[in-house]
């Protein structure tokens, strides 16, 4: 299953990123064998309607979960009905921490 | 001729000076005036008067789901992500659409039509015998002021003498209230920030390629530094108006200075004769 972590770089390392359609990357992990793989949001710095533009980036690349501090409500609403979960994950932490979280199944659902 | 009211800070005085110009120049000749501050318009408080109401709508798209293959083009196309295409069904947020009409021009299999979307109003009413005064308004939660300034302009079209309120700052609604002007006045005060926003007010009409002229409100004699700026960018500072407490009184409870103290509107007609000398046109 493909997670989506929203982060500040495009690396495991790198710290989580609490806005969603704003972040700089999206790091996308493959749960199975944590194979994961970069990309950098073009709509980070857009004008508008950038949750919608981000949302429509996860359902390109048939993502299952997004892993983010906050989600707004246009963008929530793309996610939910493209079935797509989302997890509150706003500890501050790198995108392996929050993967950790992840499996241990410790993070809340939103 | 048309002049257009603006400033870079909110609240230097742009509906003043607007509405007292206009009453000085109706005095002797027609005037149109057009509040474009439309989330916000205020200048019916100075000019009360039983008034017509108009719609305004943009058209919004509409998906025939049963037509629609869901191929994703529309939501590709779209800048402002007001459409998204999952497999089964499209998403639309109108608040994020502007109206473009490109969802509709792209899709290959005619499933989009275009309805209108009511987003506000404009009104327009006679206050004085040679005063027509027209006023947009955005309906509250709407966030597009452009389509309603737009309408509100238009109906002073073929007037010989409009003046545009606009609303303050530096973005869209703006732009499109300065767009076509022959002039612009652009009100600051002597204050820091004044003076700090005038100049993002000066280098937006400068792009526009409007002429502009400078009037400081509530002065208080300390207004080197905006005169310094003015005169470094060639700009005229056409009409001071002291920081006074009668004129703060006359303005608060909606009276107009030029009413209370005619002799402001030597001072108001002479602020318009020399925009106009800025224009090349005619006023």
């Amino acid at each position: 299953m493909k997670l989506c972590f929203t982060a500040k770089g495009a690396i495991l390392d790198s710290l989580s990123e609490d806005r969603f359609g704003r972040a700089p990357y999206f790091i996308i992990v493959e749960s199975e064998n944590g194979s994961f793989e970069a990309i950098q949001n073009p709509y980070a710095d857009g004008a508008g309607g950038v949750g919608p533009k981000a949302a429509q980036v996860l359902i390109a690349h048939d993502v299952k979960a997004l892993i983010s501090g906050q989600v707004g409500g246009n963008a929530r609403e793309i996610l939910a009905a493209a079935g797509i979960a989302m997890y509150i994950y706003n500890a501050g932490g790198s995108v392996k921490e929050a993967f950790d979280q992840f499996t241990k199944n410790t993070l809340v659902r939103s | 001729m048309k002049l257009a009211i603006a400033s870079g800070k909110g609240g230097t005085g742009k509906s003043m000076v607007a509405a007292n110009l206009a009453y000085a120049l109706s005095r002797t000749e027609p005037v149109t005036l057009v509040d474009c501050d439309v989330e916000e318009p205020n200048l019916h408080l100075f000019f009360p008067a039983p008034a017509t109401t108009t719609e305004v709508t943009v058209l919004v798209p509409v998906v025939d789901e049963t037509t629609c293959q869901h191929c994703g083009l529309c939501g590709e196309f779209c800048q402002f992500g007001a459409l998204t295409v999952l497999s089964s069904r499209v998403l639309f947020f109108p608040e994020l659409c502007h109206s473009c009409g490109g969802c509709s021009l792209v899709c290959p299999n005619d499933a989009i039509c275009e309805v209108p979307k009511r987003i506000g109003t404009t009104t327009i009413s006679t206050p004085l015998p040679n005063l027509k005064l027209i006023s947009g308004m955005l309906d509250t939660g709407n966030p597009h002021a452009v389509p309603i300034i737009r309408a509100a302009k238009k109906m002073a079209e073929g007037d010989p003498l409009v003046i545009c309120d606009s609303a303050p700052g530096t973005s869209c609604p703006v732009v499109e209230t300065l767009d076509g002007c022959d002039a612009c006045i652009l009100v600051t005060e002597s204050t820091p920030f004044g003076l700090h926003d005038l100049r993002l007010a000066v280098d937006v009409a400068a792009r526009l390629g409007v002429p502009i002229g400078i009037v400081i409100n509530r002065s208080d004699g300390e207004d080197q530094a905006t005169i310094e700026f003015c005169t470094e960018h060639d700009l005229e500072v056409m009409l001071i108006v002291p920081f006074d407490r009668e004129i703060a009184a006359i303005q608060s409870r909606g009276d107009l200075l030029c009413r209370v103290r005619p002799e402001w509107q030597k001072a108001f007609t002479a602020l318009f004769i020399k925009c106009s000398s800025l224009t090349g046109v005619e006023p």
